[in-house]
């Protein structure tokens, strides 16, 4: 234990994701022997984010106004929809250049178990978005572990009755990896995701 | 440091650190362990899915002391798969929901790591395929597994005999506490009068006939699974965070059909 203030801020930092005791320790003694500058800066981003940090009202991202980039983007295709669990997945696939059309931001992934049902995710809002007919295709784009799956289970059957194309990232083999390291799950996938080479 | 090896299912995992994972399994040997698999969420992990919920693995620990649990939690070093149950449960949400309750359930009967419950694993293992084979109505599946987790920890309960003289059944009153149904004699304040048909269906769950079960019409299935909640909630002192979810998904499944 250390006295006061920088037990509390050991504390404070211990509570992050990803940042265990030990981190907790590391990263308060490189706060305390860091330039006053540098903490000032920190400190001032951390309190801005939370003052100036807004949920886009249409999609759920993070959002400097109303509505987000991509939601405010009029070159953005309103008919096409890709659902997502976080924000960061938007960075990720943003990242790729491949998709020109919208985003929904569920806020997690359907998990029983820690008692997360479809209510506590941003679903009510998805259908929403799907009443009036302007979007033609959703992209489920949930992690490919058994939650996400099972989330992309849950959303196709909700807005099968609406007539969409709904279409799910496929899942296969890593690109860059030698075939033999691949488990069962993720080679079964990748044979029922396989593509006419058109040569 | 020590290796072990055994098999088990995978009945949960949790985020741990930047790519690593806690993983929860209930192993043949030494019951319910915890262990991490590292680097696991990245991409090209050595794991891929083979650490999923519902996976039947062979997995090797290794451990640091001379026992797999003590000295901090030991580490998943090499995993094979046995059966990805997985891939056919999770393309159902009703099979999903149940399936869910009956891994929260095998871990909350398995209170203590390290200690075996091999009748408890077997009956995971024969819950998950069945599940999986997508023969049955998910909600039965589960209610017989809950049923035979109660009966291998001691809870069984009885749907015919009287659970507290043993006079023959059928015996009308049902009560949780008593553990089971009660003869006229023997009821007690608070036991409740269910149909004659959804016993009998509860009892063939309980036995294992299928023919008798997957005949029973809804109405009585749906008051079986309600007289199961209330015997497995009291039985475990705290309630199963998954269970609510069932409900829902039987009621969309019904509606879908
Ligand atoms: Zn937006
Ligand atoms: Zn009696």
């Amino acid at each position: 234990m250390y006295e006061g203030v920088v037990q509390d801020l050991i504390d404070e930092l211990g509570r992050l994701p990803g940042v265990g005791p030990k981190s907790a320790q590391r990263i308060a003694f490189h706060i305390l022997q860091a330039d006053p500058a540098d903490v000032r800066r920190l400190t001032h981003v951390l309190a801005e984010v939370k003052d100036k940090v807004r949920f886009c009202t249409v999609c759920g991202n993070v959002a400097q106004a109303e509505r987000c980039r991509v939601c405010q983007d009029p070159r953005r295709d309103p008919a096409v929809i890709c659902v997502v669990e976080e924000p960061k997945d938007v960075v990720a696939i943003e990242r790729t250049r491949e998709f020109r059309g919208r985003y929904h931001i569920l806020g997690g992934a359907i998990s029983p178990i820690e008692g997360v049902g479809p209510d506590d995710l941003r679903i009510r809002e998805l259908l929403a978005r799907l009443a009036d007919g302007t979007v033609t295709e959703l992209i489920l784009a949930t992690d490919p572990n058994l939650e996400g799956e099972a989330t992309a289970t849950y959303l196709a059957r909700m807005v099968k009755p609406m007539g969409l194309k709904v279409t799910r990232l496929a899942s296969g083999l890593p690109v860059g990896g030698d075939l033999e390291y691949a488990d069962e799950v993720t080679l079964g996938r990748a044979f029922e995701g396989r593509r006419l080479l058109d040569v | 440091m020590t290796l072990f090896r055994d098999d088990g299912i995978v009945l949960r995992t949790q985020k741990l650190g930047e790519a690593d994972r806690i993983i929860t399994l209930l192993t043949r040997r030494q019951g319910r362990v915890r262990a991490v698999a590292r680097g696991i969420r990245r991409t090209k992990s050595k794991f891929g899915a083979r650490l999923e919920p519902f996976s039947h693995v062979d997995v090797e620990f290794f451990a640091r002391g001379g026992e797999l649990i003590g000295r901090g939690l030991p580490l998943c070093t090499q995993v094979e798969t046995i059966t990805a149950y997985g891939s056919g449960i999770v393309t159902d949400y009703a099979r999903y929901t149940a399936g869910t309750t009956m891994l929260e359930t095998a871990e909350r009967f398995t209170e203590h790591e390290g200690e075996p419950a091999l009748q408890q694993y077997l009956l995971l293992v024969g819950g998950l395929r069945t599940l999986s084979g997508a023969e049955h109505d998910p909600r039965l599946v589960l209610d017989a597994f809950l049923l035979r987790s109660l009966a291998v920890n001691g809870y069984a309960p009885s749907f015919e005999a009287c659970a507290q003289c043993g006079m023959p059944g059928p015996n009308r009153f049902f009560s949780v506490v008593s553990g089971g149904v009660v003869c006229g004699q023997c009821r007690v304040p608070g036991s409740v009068v269910p149909s004659a048909e959804s016993l009998e269906l509860l009892g063939a769950l309980l036995a294992g006939d299928w023919e008798r079960a997957d005949s029973a019409e809804d109405r009585y299935c749906r008051e079986g699974s309600g007289i199961v909640a209330a015997y497995l909630q009291w039985h475990l002192e705290r309630g199963l965070r998954s269970l609510r979810f069932v409900e829902n998904g039987a009621a969309l499944n019904r509606s879908r059909l």
